[in-house]
């Protein structure tokens, strides 16, 4: 590898200071570093560093992220299929596994590319403004994106939203490290809010008002989320009929029983579906330490809790639906495994971090059942907490702190008697 | 009895090039170096010139804010050079040794029988008060003032460092001597140590409090040690010395010489010959690293990996230093697939468990050079350096204040009870490869200067 290192070397002079490229420095950069870690060495301080970098960080992010894509990427085919009746519930894994995957990749790949050009494009522009190398940070969110996008969004709107969250949820607070809300849930918040129309709906799966419009579609195929589904029916009583249909499809054997849902076979963002592949990053996240697991598991505390007490208040159908059910739709487990455990924005502290998970996911499940309204409770919840986890750290410190003060105290009140 | 704490949080970086428990004598130097740098806080005022004559115990230097602090020759021969850095600043103070072994001779005193002010002047004209440290600040201290106690840390835990039970082998008569003597200097809570919980050296001294300590590094930082044994509170100051030079301390009053004895930890990697040898401080490195030249490529640390200097080939031992390290320089690049961070880094040491290695055996030990395996970065990954700063403190937290010069912060978050060696294993931890041992001292000297 000596080699490339060489042409590296003869070619950085171009831009250099005084280069005619040299306003693309932070694209030499970036490009080296990604290729050869630096042979910067340790001065004033530790001679040796620890072999881990935010570039392998970030890249172990990546890959617990690949199950949740692949999975995702075939279950928007599967569901494309299934609207238009080609393959019918019961064989779901052994036909046109190649079909489902390119109908999918063919959705998926666009918005991946868009969402990494725009973010990293912004990335640039204001590290060479700057004068900054590049962060990781947006390796992992350029990722997050498409992830949590419903399949049809239109890509001009997925190209704002992270022009929007790039800028002002991360680069207005000075990049990477320095936010407070996560990157990522801040462009489908902006979707959401920005978009509301366009994003409900008929958006969830492939070409559904087309198919519908073609009369391709199978009878009966509302091309709803199931948390879209469910959110139909409050306001109503349990008895109702409509409800009663609405509810039978959570039942076993249903489209969204808790098999389907675990695995992952229903409608949904991309990413978010099965519960399943996202565990298997988690367990991937939490192996390597990358992850914290105290931060998913009172997460996913939280919400069982919070979905306890529905069932014990059962005000309407959608409160009675058992606490395990609820925590593997919608995005709860996404949230859980990728967006509640970002460092940056969540707790800091690691009592905060029990206090924080545990609130997010209480809160994921009670917006999503008040507020139907808001389907994704995940994202408000998530984003709150975001907003709160300064709060629950400095309570955890303060706590620290007055602590020492008291012991300070009755060394000088010692110091007195004595 | 005394009571055994066990200090949970900390860790041991597996280092190839340990010492072996063999001991021999270093070969006398050609030169040898006193160097202020090495005495933080310290501002020099020179006794000497070049060309002057001195014996051991000769005084070459002194500080400006105390003057009494005196800082000698451990040697007899010539002042060789005074070399000085920007604006001046003396850098070292350089003795070309006669080898004769002349030395001052200092008055003999009984630490049991005499008062205060006489140890404490001996103590002082000997030299080896220049030797004490003090918290808050972790620097030179201050002999005006009477410390609430003074700590001494019975044992090594740093990386590759030199074992005390060797290095004390038969030097307990001296180090009765020295705690007899600090037992008169130390106010109301006496004299502490910390010892390894099974270590038997020091089971027979009398006068001192001594407390047991179990687990990994950082538990034998004197800072570890005093917070969990007996924390500082602002308002107090104390003391701490090094085990040797409390011995040296002993030597000083009952023999009356200056002799800054150390047996030095030398090792790493790239030493050829790891093993204890017996020094004096400023001992030039040629002495102490076997005969090994390639200064090119080898990092030559005065010190241990974590919180040493980078003293050259041509360097030398550091005044409070007790180790010698030679580790490879990693200044060549590393390609993403081979050896940088998309490898299977099966020979990348890393206490977090993005590499493989966590899962190897503990009995294995790994070569590291020196490069950074990574650039700086802002704060992005939480919970790392909790695990290795054994402290009921925030370290993130109190980083970011100093960071942020938010003086009363830091004092709220704890900065009295921290040295920058305390931050040691959260600086070699941090992904983001930020500077902390730096920023730490950065942070107290800030401090020390608004409080006057």
């Amino acid at each position: 590898m000596k080699a490339l290192h060489n042409i590296l070397d003869s070619i950085r002079p171009h831009f250099e200071e005084g280069g005619k490229l040299s306003k693309f420095w932070v694209v030499f950069d970036s490009l080296e570093t990604f290729a050869f870690t630096p042979g910067h060495t340790n001065k004033n301080g530790v001679h040796i560093r620890d072999g881990v970098d935010l570039k392998r960080t970030m890249f172990l992010v990546i890959l617990a992220l690949v199950p949740a894509l692949l999975f995702g990427t075939w279950n928007q085919g599967h569901q494309y299929l299934l609207s238009i009746g080609e393959i019918s519930v019961s064989d779901a894994w052994n036909t046109m596994i190649w079909d489902k995957l390119l109908i999918g990749a063919w959705k998926v790949l666009p918005l991946v590319v868009v969402s990494y050009g725009v973010g990293l494009g912004i990335e640039f522009l204001f590290a060479g403004f700057r004068k900054h190398s590049i962060n990781e940070g947006f390796l992992v969110s350029g990722m997050l994106i498409p992830l949590i996008m419903p399949i049809d969004v239109p890509l001009w709107m997925v190209a704002v939203a992270v022009a929007f969250s790039v800028i002002i949820a991360k680069e207005v607070f000075g990049g990477t490290g320095m936010n407070i809300l996560n990157v990522a849930l801040t462009a489908r918040a902006f979707l959401f809010f920005a978009y509301p129309k366009q994003l409900s709906g008929e958006i969830w799966i492939h070409e559904v008002a087309a198919s519908k419009s073609g009369g391709l579609l199978v009878d009966g195929y509302t091309g709803a989320t199931a948390l879209g589904e469910l959110a139909s029916t409050v306001g109503k009583p349990i008895m109702n009929a409509d409800v009663t249909s609405v509810m039978g499809m959570f039942d076993a054997g249903g489209m969204y029983s808790l098999s389907n849902a675990f695995l992952g076979l229903i409608p949904g963002s991309i990413g978010e579906t099965s519960a399943l592949a996202i565990l298997i990053g988690a367990a991937l996240l939490i192996w390597t330490g990358i992850g914290s697991w105290k931060v998913m598991s009172s997460f996913l505390v939280g919400g069982l809790v919070m979905g306890f007490l529905f069932n014990l208040m059962g005000m309407n159908a959608y409160m009675t639906l058992p606490p395990i059910h609820q925590v593997v739709m919608g995005g709860f487990m996404f949230g859980m495994v990728f967006m509640a455990t970002d460092p940056v924005s969540a707790a800091q502290t690691e009592r905060g971090k029990w206090i924080y998970g545990f609130l997010g996911g209480f809160l994921s499940i009670m917006i999503r059942v008040f507020n139907p309204a808001y389907p994704e409770g995940v994202m408000m919840a998530i984003l709150f907490m975001n907003v709160m986890a300064p709060l629950i750290d400095h309570y955890v410190i303060q706590a620290n702190v007055s602590k020492r003060e008291k012991r300070a105290m009755l060394a000088s009140a010692q110091r007195a008697s004595a | 009895m005394s009571r055994t704490i066990r200090i949970r949080k900390g860790a041991n970086i597996r280092l190839k090039g340990r010492p072996a428990t063999s001991i021999v004598d270093a070969p006398p130097a050609a030169i040898y170096a006193v160097q202020p740098p090495d005495f933080t806080g310290v501002i020099p005022k020179l006794r000497v010139k070049e060309g002057d004559a001195v014996v051991a115990g000769s005084s070459l230097f002194f500080s400006k804010d105390c003057p009494s602090v005196q800082f000698s020759s451990p040697v007899s021969g010539v002042v060789k050079s005074i070399v000085r850095g920007a604006k001046r600043k003396i850098l070292a103070v350089l003795i070309e040794a006669d080898q004769q072994g002349k030395a001052e001779s200092f008055p003999v005193i009984d630490p049991k029988t005499a008062d205060r002010t006489a140890i404490l002047g001996a103590m002082l004209n000997g030299g080896l008060f220049a030797f004490v440290q003090q918290r808050p600040f972790a620097v030179a201290a201050d002999p005006a003032i009477t410390p609430r106690s003074i700590h001494i840390s019975g044992f090594n835990s740093a990386p590759l460092s030199p074992d005390m039970a060797v290095a004390l082998n038969g030097r307990m008569e001296d180090f009765q001597i020295g705690i007899d003597a600090l037992n008169q200097l130390a106010g109301s809570e006496g004299v502490h140590i910390g010892v390894r919980s099974n270590e038997t050296i020091f089971s027979g001294i009398e006068g001192a409090k001594v407390t047991q300590f179990e687990g990994p590094h950082p538990a034998g930082n004197v800072g570890v040690q005093i917070h969990h044994a007996a924390p500082l509170n602002k308002g107090e100051v104390l003391w701490t010395m090094h085990a040797e030079d409390v011995a040296n301390l002993g030597v000083l009053l009952s023999k009356g010489r200056y002799e800054p004895l150390r047996v030095v930890g030398a090792g790493g990697s790239e030493h050829p010959a790891p093993q204890h040898m017996r020094a004096l401080a400023g001992t030039a490195l040629t002495s102490l690293v076997g005969g090994h030249q390639d200064a090119e490529n080898t990092r030559y640390i005065s010190g241990d990996p974590l919180t040493g200097t980078d003293a050259s080939a041509a360097g030398y031992l550091g005044g409070l230093h007790h180790q010698v390290t030679l580790l490879p320089e990693g200044n060549e690049p590393k390609f993403l697939l081979t050896d940088g961070w998309l490898s299977p880094g099966l020979k990348k040491f890393s206490l977090s468990r993005s590499y493989p290695t966590w899962l190897m055996p503990k009995s294995k030990e790994f070569t590291m050079d020196t490069n950074s395996n990574g650039e700086e970065r802002a704060f992005v990954v939480t919970g790392q350096y909790e695990p290795v700063f054994p402290f009921d403190i925030y370290p993130v937290q109190l980083i970011k204040s100093i960071m942020a010069n938010d003086i009363d912060g830091m004092e709220k978050l704890g900065i009295y009870e921290v040295a920058p060696e305390d931050f040691a294993l959260c600086e070699y931890a941090c992904t983001s490869k930020i500077a902390v041992q730096k920023v730490v001292r950065d942070g107290l000297d800030m401090l020390k200067k608004e409080l006057g």
